[in-house]
């Protein structure tokens, strides 16, 4: 059997409609089988809630007398993108205030805005003969606006990676605070119900599909940016009336250490027109895996920890390397329930009615790197290779000397075998000294933690060791713990002050 | 009941030298549980835990020693408004103060709290705060 989706319109419409939420669906797909539930459902609703950066809206003030052409525009001191039009601006969610002293952004301004407040608009311009005037300061409401459009270029991603730290300091990253030694794991999405997960096929979802967006009925543009379904990463871009979007399900929101986001609810209904719909919509946590990825490595590829469903992360804990390790969301699920639900209640009402993708998909398309065309500079690239070191059991006398004889403020410290076993300093030298001279060797003063580099890693890795620990140089070594240069902070200096001069 | 213990180092007791809740437990016989201790060279403040039924007379006996003591009844509020149910401050929380309902609602179990304040930092939301 198959239906149509006029079929599932006029039941929409004369409201006999049977509608469900996703987490719903696995439950009816065991009980009646897939032809049975074919026949009873006949729309199944989907919901997230969470943060979605790449968010923003499109406004039109409209004109004021004499008229302005807005070349610069803030929104109650957050920067918008101005150069489309006369009057139309672009505001982004994650542009923070120029005036930094509470946190405060673009997606503050839209809350705001939807919550029915006033925000101030401030322009300048360099006046032209069509359009004279050069400055304007006024306040408005969301009412004010002609358009307050919603376009968001990457919402809804259809997983998302979960996010662990193996080093052994705190992160704050846009996937929350990452405690150090793998103490904790941060996740987002709905599972079940998130909206890519039940049609990983896009064979209902694409552009033109009416969806709930923030509270109004909004639409599918098309494929999201970065739209990566191949790898199971699908995105959607996505439009909405902000004016009719409710502020339960637009929030400001503040990842600390890292900036601005918004947390919007999205949801999207499908069609049940045939079993392979129903078999989609049927997915549950458990089938849904995601990778537990290291945040603490600084590149873009970084390494897995786990594999992992879902259910294991939304039953509030993991596995990693045997280990049991808690793990919170970042979005509400009982938020995208809401979403679900209320989108739900919609149909039922027969509030919206349904449509096939105008243009579908791509379902296996793959998201590709950045094309580098000059490489990121390496610590190699600026290393000093001269590198002036000291064996653990020479007297710290020796190290002072030699300290002064090459003008240099760390040595790095050899084991017999040659390998790095610590650093010491002027300061570390200074030390001794003011303690009677009772410690005598190298060793005794060493810090032996030492931070260090490879040759290979990228320079603005290197600076962040630098710049985190508070030091001022890092002894480079290859894989056998033998130095092989040292970079310090003049180093660093003489390669960003040459790339700014470029 | 938790308390927090605020002094000043110049006062007479001075608890960076004097045992001054050592003397407490040993005169009361109460058994105080320490929870946190902030201690600099001009001031202190320390969270205890003590049993509900013994609270009143450890806090008497501080006082008279000239620490100031507060009792913390929701040492960490959650502002019900801007909370979303996120569950971002569920994991970073070394109490385990926080957890789901049912209903994925937000359950604060607030007794536990020791006020380390990460959780405070961690919410996107800014709903979470240190009572006054
Ligand atoms: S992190 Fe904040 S918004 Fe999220 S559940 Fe906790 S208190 Fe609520
Ligand atoms: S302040 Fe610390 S102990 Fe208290 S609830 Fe927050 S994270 Fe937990």
């Amino acid at each position: 059997m198959e239906k149509s989706l006029d079929l599932i319109n006029a039941r929409i419409r004369d409201g006999s409609a049977r509608v469900v939420t996703a987490d719903e669906m696995p439950g009816i797909v065991d009980e009646l089988g897939e032809e049975g539930a074919l026949e009873e459902v006949d729309v199944v609703t989907t919901g997230t809630f969470g943060a979605m950066c790449s968010s923003g809206a499109f406004f039109n003030f409209g004109h004021a007398d004499p008229p302005i052409r807005m070349e610069r525009v803030w929104l109650n001191d957050v920067e918008a993108y101005a150069g489309i039009a006369a009057v139309d601006a672009y505001l982004g969610a994650t542009q923070e205030a120029d005036t930094k002293d509470r946190p405060y952004g673009g997606a503050h301004v839209l809350e705001d805005l939807v919550a029915g407040g006033t925000v101030e608009l401030r322009a300048t311009s360099r006046g032209t003969d069509c359009y004279p005037r050069r400055g304007i300061t006024t306040e408005l409401l969301l009412e004010d606006m002609n358009q307050a459009i919603m376009v968001n270029p990457r919402n809804s991603y259809q997983r998302y990676n979960a996010a662990t730290n193996t080093t052994d300091r705190t992160l704050h990253t846009y996937m929350g605070t990452l405690l150090p030694r793998c103490g904790n794991v941060s996740y987002s999405g709905a599972g079940t119900l998130s909206p890519l997960v039940n049609d990983p096929g896009f064979r209902v979802i694409g552009s033109g599909v009416p969806i709930f967006l923030a509270g109004a009925e909004g639409m599918i543009v098309g494929e999201g940016t970065q739209h990566s379904a191949g790898g199971g990463f699908g995105t959607l871009m996505v439009t909405g009336d902000m004016k009719r979007m409710r502020q339960e399900f637009l929030r400001a929101a503040v990842m600390n250490g890292y900036g601005v986001t918004l947390y919007i609810g999205v949801g999207v209904p499908i069609p049940v027109l045939d079993t392979r719909i129903v078999r989609s919509t049927a997915v549950r946590d458990e089938d849904i895996m995601t990778e537990v990825i290291d945040y603490g490595t600084p590149r873009r590829d970084r390494p897995s920890m786990a594999r992992v469903s879902y259910a294991d992360l939304k039953s509030g804990s993991v596995e990693i390397g045997g280990e049991t390790v808690r793990a919170s969301s970042l979005s509400s699920y009982r938020g995208a329930r809401a979403v679900a639900q209320e989108l739900k209640a919609w149909l039922e009402a027969g509030k919206m009615e349904l449509a096939l993708p105008t243009r579908r998909l791509d379902p296996a398309k793959r998201a590709k790197p950045m094309r580098e065309t000059a490489v990121a500079p390496r610590v190699s690239d600026i290393m000093n290779r001269q590198v002036i070191s000291i064996t653990e059991d020479e007297e710290i006398r020796v190290a002072a000397k030699r300290l002064l004889k090459d003008e240099t403020n760390h040595l790095p410290v050899l084991d017999g075998n040659g390998a790095l076993v610590g650093i010491i300093t002027t300061y570390d030298v200074s030390k001794a000294v003011v303690n009677d001279g009772r410690l005598k060797q190298v060793k005794d003063i060493m810090t032996r933690k030492v931070i260090k580099t490879t040759p290979d890693e990228p320079v603005d890795i290197a600076a962040q060791k630098l710049e985190q620990n508070n030091i001022s140089a890092l002894p480079v070594v290859d894989a056998t713990n033998r130095v092989v240069g040292i970079l310090s902070a003049i180093d660093l200096g003489k390669l960003f002050g040459g790339r700014r001069r470029r | 009941m938790k308390l927090l213990l605020t002094f000043s180092r110049k006062g007479q007791y001075d608890p960076g030298r004097e045992p001054v809740i050592a003397r407490v437990v040993k005169e009361t016989g109460v058994l105080i549980n320490v929870e946190k201790a902030n201690i600099d060279s001009m001031a202190g403040e320390v969270l205890i835990d003590v049993p509900d039924a013994d609270a009143a007379l450890v806090r008497r006996r501080l006082e008279e020693m000239g620490v100031s003591v507060r009792v913390m009844e929701n040492a960490v509020a959650r502002d019900e408004a801007e909370c979303i149910d996120c569950g971002a401050c569920i994991s970073i929380c070394p109490q385990e103060v926080f957890s789901f309902d049912p209903g994925w609602r937000l359950r604060v179990n607030a007794e536990r709290c020791v006020l380390c304040g990460r959780c405070i930092r961690a919410c996107p939301h800014g709903a979470l705060s240190q009572q006054e």
